[in-house]
């Protein structure tokens, strides 16, 4: 299990390349990217990330091994960036190995969920207009009652 | 003990952290020690159904009892990912 937090970019290629080259046996590798998205009304400049450093470490170590208490992960890695940001520039990223796929799609989307909603990192938004800060959406936090779900022992509703 | 805030509540503060002396028992008290310091202290945690709280970096709600407690943090929900 591999956790970093972050202020300098990452090379994706080279990431996934050598999350995958130090895997035995596993069937399957899911990556997921979050990149920085510009606005819908004025041009985005910057995206400043900020975080809880310590306590972030600790809740990304925690929801990794959650993911990997239900899901038969060979590995799992997490890479979150903070500070100062431009528009399409990588965020994040998770990466899970499995013997097979399913469990490698489910538990990519649980450390998502998870860490949208339960790790320490807050986002600005930076336009031409001044700065705010993003909004944590109901939906975010709805995605995580459906894992808390008892029938969702194993498997998330829809997948099985 | 120390008390940071991070993000709007930070902004609103005006400081990322400080050192607090408090017999305050619970979350709540603290909150409420804090509020009856100055109007921007009253600002930030005019409504705490806003903001979330961890004690010594566990996540918690603000019922929690702060008794041994080293660090106790608020900030608004996060927005990870």
């Amino acid at each position: 299990m591999d956790i970093r937090v972050q202020e300098s970019a990452f090379d994706l290629g080279a990431e996934t390349n050598a999350f995958a080259a130090r895997q035995r046996g596993m069937g399957a590798i899911v990556t997921f990217t979050g990149v920085v998205r510009d606005l819908d009304d004025a041009p985005l400049r910057h995206m400043q990330i900020e975080h809880y450093p310590g306590m972030t470490e600790r809740a990304l170590r925690k929801i990794a091994e959650d993911a990997a208490e239900r899901w038969p992960l060979g590995d799992a890695l997490i890479i979150h960036r903070h500070g100062r940001l431009a528009p399409d520039d990588l965020i994040m990223m998770v990466a899970t190995a499995a013997r097979h796929r399913r469990d490698a799609f489910e538990a990519a989307m649980f450390l998502m969920d998870y860490l949208k909603s339960r790790a320490p990192f807050w986002k600005k938004e930076e336009t031409a207009h001044g700065a705010a800060w993003v909004a944590a959406q109901q939906v975010d936090e709805d995605a995580l009652e459906v894992w808390e779900m008892p029938s969702a022992s194993r498997t998330r509703s829809g997948f099985s | 003990m120390d008390v940071l805030y991070f993000a709007w509540v930070r902004e609103r503060i005006g400081l990322p952290r400080e050192t607090v002396e408090t017999r305050a028992e619970t979350v709540r008290d603290l909150v409420d020690e804090l509020r009856r310091r100055e109007g921007r202290y009253d600002l930030a945690f005019s409504d705490t159904r806003a903001l979330r709280v961890a004690v010594d970096q566990e996540l918690c709600d603000f019922d929690a009892p702060l008794a041994g407690a080293r660090e106790v943090a608020f900030f608004p929900p996060m927005t990870g990912g």
